[in-house]
């Protein structure tokens, strides 16, 4: 833990700030707005609501963060979480470019399945692309939903 | 009485080939999800919802319920065998349960879960139908701001009065309501916090942050947390058969967890785990055999297992007869309703009268089909677990993401669900509950709209609130309900995370 004395609980702190930040935003929002309603309340007062209600828990946390934590935040396998994150990185990037709905799952599978320890990434590629298919035909031909096509769904 | 004809036409409408599949595909995919850690029932629904967008409301909404009773059983299963609850209402049946089948006794174990889950869910699915006509000639007469004082107490009760502590409980709901602010307003088109962005203009999709926080935040969590091995499951060994002193030990437990979970869940006090910790201590304070309990005590397990069978059909009642949702898969299925512009509350039962007493009655069949589903054939859903992680967990998100993708293939709506995930993660990490984000989600706007209508009512005299005693109670009610976790601490450690 940090060995600093006065911030003891540094998640409550950020989480403190982060609402109180929000809670600006949400107020500036809401003073920008220029329709009105004719009877009761406009649509801004139920963003000054809630802005206040983001304040007030803000301030709250504040307190917590300067005694001790209750129990350790457990340790994380960053790594893994890195690789989940590249996973949907890859989903999103392909079907941005085009690359297709199989594809973009194929890699998302392959990926996640290494972060959580797996080593043969070619034969989770592989799963992955029969998942897509599997899904894709599915989806396309039974449900008539339509998910993005790229060069893979072509073929059929 | 009028029920029973009522009912009569529910059954015919549900026994038709079509939606007796539906429910059985629904009680199929919600004891697999109940079973399998990392997704629960309020996940599934979210994951099905885009793609029964085309298909026929009752039928997919029969489905839906099927889901939900399904996961509260199969979540006893990986409870009593890994001693990894599939969803928070089966923590406490762990305690008991899994000591059961570190002693051989697993298939009793399994047994009392499944014929205990069997008769809450039949007897409150009996005060479902019976009470919700109640219910309704109540709710017709309701104010605006009548049900913004319901809406107060269920936004307290989900998120104060159990939780690890209030205070992270309430920022989770505000960060809910925070996010319903999104979007056009519903009574005057102003935009709030959409920066120009045009899909923000809908605002957010229940499903994206209920996928997101709960599929994408646990695989992230999981992953994170991965360095530990996982349990292996206890092999179910001798019969699955209760002996004669198991049932006489059992039946009690039953109907006392039944009438435990069934009023928690009907009032909006939030949550199925509640009752389950209540109903454990009870059967703990009334055994004959105390020394047993923490060693594997049946008792332990037939009545929290009710509990929160019985819990999970009282959450129907105020879902379907007030549109108010108490929990996070409630909270889902009624975003279920409104993708067919169906609105529950009273006017469900005058406008949709036979879809209501279909699902009814399906519940009464999905009922029936769990209980064949989770008695002979638990050793099938034993080896879902075998299924290795890396797979399940690359499986969970690519069905996760499926689903937005086929809804709104976008890459602003991609990159919100993954948004959620993160912050799904980050609150799983830093114990912050999940179920007040989604409950305030979509709770949020129509309590916005309930005030805003009192308010147009009294020209702007927040008083309004006051001036009727069934508002003005309910306030009271939910002031209370913040305020007393801070007098009884001791209450609020019970609290566990939800499903």
């Amino acid at each position: 833990m940090s060995t600093s004395t006065k911030i003891a609980n540094k998640p409550a702190l950020v989480v403190g700030i982060a609402l109180i930040l929000v809670a600006i935003l949400t107020a500036y929002d809401a003073s920008t707005m220029n329709i009105r309603s004719g009877y009761g309340v406009g649509p801004n007062a139920t963003s000054y609501l809630v802005a206040g209600i983001l304040a007030i828990l803000g301030f709250s946390h504040l307190p917590v963060a300067l005694k001790r934590m209750d129990g350790d935040v457990p340790s994380a396998d960053w790594k893994a979480v890195g690789l989940v994150g590249l996973a949907l990185a890859s989903l999103i990037i392909c079907i941005a470019m085009g690359g297709g709905f199989v594809l973009g799952s194929a890699l998302l599978f392959a990926f996640t399945a290494r972060a959580f320890g797996r080593t043969r990434f070619i034969a989770d590629f592989a799963i992955g692309v029969v998942i897509g298919f599997l899904i894709f035909l599915l989806f396309n031909k039974l449900l008539s939903l339509s998910l993005p096509v790229g060069p893979l769904e072509r073929l059929f | 009485m009028e029920v029973f004809s009522l009912l009569i036409d529910g059954f015919s409408g549900a026994l038709t080939p079509m939606n007796l599949l539906f429910a059985a595909i629904g009680v199929f995919l919600g004891t697999a999800v109940g079973v399998l850690p990392g997704i629960g029932p309020a996940l599934t629904v979210a994951l099905l919802l885009p793609i029964t967008f085309r298909m026929d409301p009752a039928g997919s909404l029969i489905m839906f319920a099927g889901i939900y009773y399904g996961g509260m059983y199969g979540g006893s299963t990986t409870a009593i065998l890994l001693n990894t609850p599939g969803e928070a209402a089966s923590v406490v049946t762990a305690v008991e349960g899994n000591q059961m089948a570190r002693q051989g006794r697993g298939g009793p174990a399994l047994a009392t879960a499944a014929i205990g889950s069997f008769v809450a869910a039949l007897v409150a699915t009996i005060g479902l139908a019976f009470l919700s006509p109640y219910m309704v000639k109540v709710a017709v007469r309701f104010g605006p701001w009548d049900y913004f004082g319901l809406m107060l107490i269920a936004f307290v009760t989900v998120s104060a009065t159990f939780g690890a502590s209030p205070l992270r409980g309430l920022t989770s709901l505000a960060v809910g309501l925070w996010l319903g602010l999104i979007g056009i307003d519903q009574l005057t088109g102003q935009a709030r916090l959409t920066y120009g962005v045009p899909q923000l203009l809908d605002g957010i999709e229940v499903t994206t942050l209920a996928v997101g926080i709960f599929a994408l935040g646990e695989c992230l969590f999981v992953a994170s947390r991965n360095l530990i091995a996982p349990e292996k499951p206890i092999p179910v060994k001798g019969s699955v058969w209760m002996s004669r002193e198991d049932w006489k030990r059992s039946w009690k437990p039953w109907l006392r967890g039944t009438a435990i979970g069934f009023p928690i869940g009907a009032l909006p006090a939030g949550g199925a785990e509640v009752p389950t910790f209540l109903s454990y201590n009870i059967e703990r304070k009334l055994a004959t055999k105390p020394e047993e309990f923490g060693h594997g005590a049946i008792e332990g397990v037939a009545g929290p297992e009710a509990a929160n069978n019985a819990s999970a059909a009282g959450t129907l009642i105020p879902l379907l007869t007030l549109g108010l949702p108490t929990s996070a898969t409630a909270a889902v299925m009624l975003a279920g309703f409104q993708q067919y512009n169906i609105q529950p509350g009273p006017l469900l039962f005058a406008q949709h009268a036979d879809l209501v007493w279909a699902l009814i009655a399906s519940l009464f069949i999905a009922n029936v089909m769990l209980l064949v589903l989770n008695l002979p054939l638990v050793g099938l859903w034993v080896k879902l677990l075998a299924i290795p992680l890396p797979w399940l967990y690359a499986g969970i998100l690519v069905f996760a993401t499926m689903g937005t993708i086929a809804a709104n293939p976008s890459v602003v709506e991609l990159l919100l669900l993954v948004g959620f995930g993160l912050l799904g993660f980050l609150m799983r990490r830093y114990d912050y509950p999940i179920a007040p984000a989604i409950v305030g989600l979509i709770l949020g706007p129509l309590a916005e709209l309930a005030l805003r209508r009192s308010l147009q009512i009294s020209q702007g005299d927040p008083m309004i609130l006051f001036q009727h005693w069934s508002s003005a109670t309910m306030i009271g009610i939910a002031v209370i309900a913040l305020i007393v976790p801070y007098l009884f601490k001791g209450l609020s450690r019970m609290g566990a995370d939800e499903d």
